[in-house]
């Protein structure tokens, strides 16, 4: 499985907020996407996940299966898709259907187990402190499985342990052959290539 | 949260859980009940409504009958735009609109099924309680069934015309009133087969089948095409 990206372009409201970029990833391989705040790594993110329209350029996707990228991809972005007023596990179960957890996929006690957060499993949402909202919505990535992954600054508001459990489960989940997309701040740690976006004048 | 635990340990992976489609359904009627009178409110502003209308008209009984219809029409279509602001502006607020925008189920499902939790909890409350606020308004007794009928085939072009609007004004911060001026022109279709239907009864001169069918086939209209449109909206609103 390859991620190939030729000379992106994305313009929004006049501005260009990156242009000709492109990149490739190997499964097993993790692309880091550096550079301050403002550079567009989010906005790339959102592009590869389709939500938002490139203006110029090209993404695709190399798989067996007929499928496009977003079909394939997990998107983790600043807002958790975590519904306030549900518990947290039915949340997990409302979004392992919404995913199409049939694919395969931990059951969402074990995912919960995963991210350390199966006492809280019944505690709506609400009382979950961020750092404990981050975890729940990480362990979407587990409860279906997609090849890509796609993390907006995965390890914000984690602890120190947290940051470990998540590399670590980032790590099993290159092992497995899959692919992930990271804007971060901090090094993951994780084998791959690195991407700086700079910001344009 | 026991039943919740009964379906997890029923499908460890996943695989016996509710369809996608299923899942979101019972998600928005639970959000709804947790939020606390998701349907009560709607029902209390319905009943306020009328009860300022006749305040409103005066002791004049026989006017108060002959206007019924439409005052319970007229309040209907508030209540319905009640709430109708929120109905993708939680998720987008919350990203789980993104996860609809790259999910597989087609995005028009995911509208129609939200839109169908939303009519369980506001239009189908309202046809049910017009009866006794018709009561209330003098309304010949004869055409409580066809004030029933006509909201019960009605408001959900209301809900389906609405979320044409809710997911053009998804993010705009206060879109609860540029919402209701996108769309109260468009319901007025609605309003007019509506009122038409509510006013036929037994001893009036309008036949109730012709203005009823008609308001039938403006809501399997606005079922066919609004999703459409809200979806497309809604693919938009993103970029």
């Amino acid at each position: 499985m390859r991620l190939s990206a030729s000379k992106l372009t994305v313009e929004r409201g006049g501005r260009t907020i990156f242009s000709e970029l492109s990149f490739g990833v190997e499964s097993g391989a993790c692309l880091s996407l550096l550079g301050p705040n403002g550079a567009g790594k989010s906005t790339l993110l959102r592009v590869l996940a389709g939500l938002l329209p490139l203006s110029r350029g090209a993404v695709s996707l190399s798989l067996k299966v007929e499928s496009s990228l977003p079909e394939e991809a997990h998107y983790v972005g600043h807002a958790d898709a975590l519904k306030n007023l549900l518990t947290l596990r039915e949340n997990l179960s409302f979004l392992a259907a919404t995913l199409d957890a049939r694919q395969g996929g931990l059951a969402i006690e074990a995912a919960l187990a995963a991210v350390g957060l199966l006492h809280a499993a019944d505690l709506p949402v609400a009382y979950l402190s961020a750092g404990q909202k981050r975890r729940g919505a990480l362990a979407r990535l587990l409860i279906a499985a997609r090849p890509v992954w796609l993390l907006d600054e995965p390890l914000t508001a984690l602890d120190a342990a947290a940051q470990d459990v998540m590399g670590k489960i980032m790590a099993a989940h290159l092992a497995q052959g899959g692919l992930i997309v990271a804007a971060t701040h901090t090094a993951l740690g994780l084998p791959g290539p690195e991407l700086r976006l700079g910001i344009n004048p | 949260m026991k039943e919740a635990m009964k379906t997890v340990q029923a499908s460890p992976r996943g695989r016996a859980a509710p369809s996608a489609i299923g899942a979101l359904f019972l998600r928005d009627l639970r959000i709804s009940r947790r939020l606390g009178g998701g349907t009560s409110f709607g029902l209390m502003f319905f009943l306020i409504l009328v009860t300022l209308c006749a305040f409103a008209i005066g002791p004049d009984l026989a006017l108060l009958g002959k206007i019924a219809p439409a005052i319970l029409w007229i309040a209907g279509l508030l209540a319905t735009l009640l709430g109708l602001d929120r109905l993708f502006q939680a998720d987008h607020e919350d990203g789980s609109l993104d996860l609809m925008l790259m999910s597989r189920t087609p995005l028009e499902l995911i509208v129609l099924t939200k839109c169908a939790a939303h009519w369980l909890l506001t239009g189908l409350p309202l046809a049910a309680a017009a009866p006794f606020f018709g009561l209330m308004l003098n309304l010949p007794v004869g055409q409580l069934w066809s004030v029933t009928l006509s909201l019960l085939a009605g408001t959900p072009a209301l809900t389906l015309i609405g979320a044409i609007g809710a997911a053009l004004t998804v993010s705009l911060r206060r879109g609860g009133l540029l919402l209701s001026i996108l769309i109260l022109p468009l319901c007025v279709p609605v309003l007019i087969f509506g009122v038409a239907a509510a006013t036929a009864g037994p001893d009036s001169l309008v036949a109730f089948e012709t203005p009823f069918l008609i308001l039938c086939a403006l809501t399997l209209f606005a079922a066919a095409g609004a999703p459409f449109a809200a979806a497309f909206a809604l693919r938009l609103a993103g970029s």
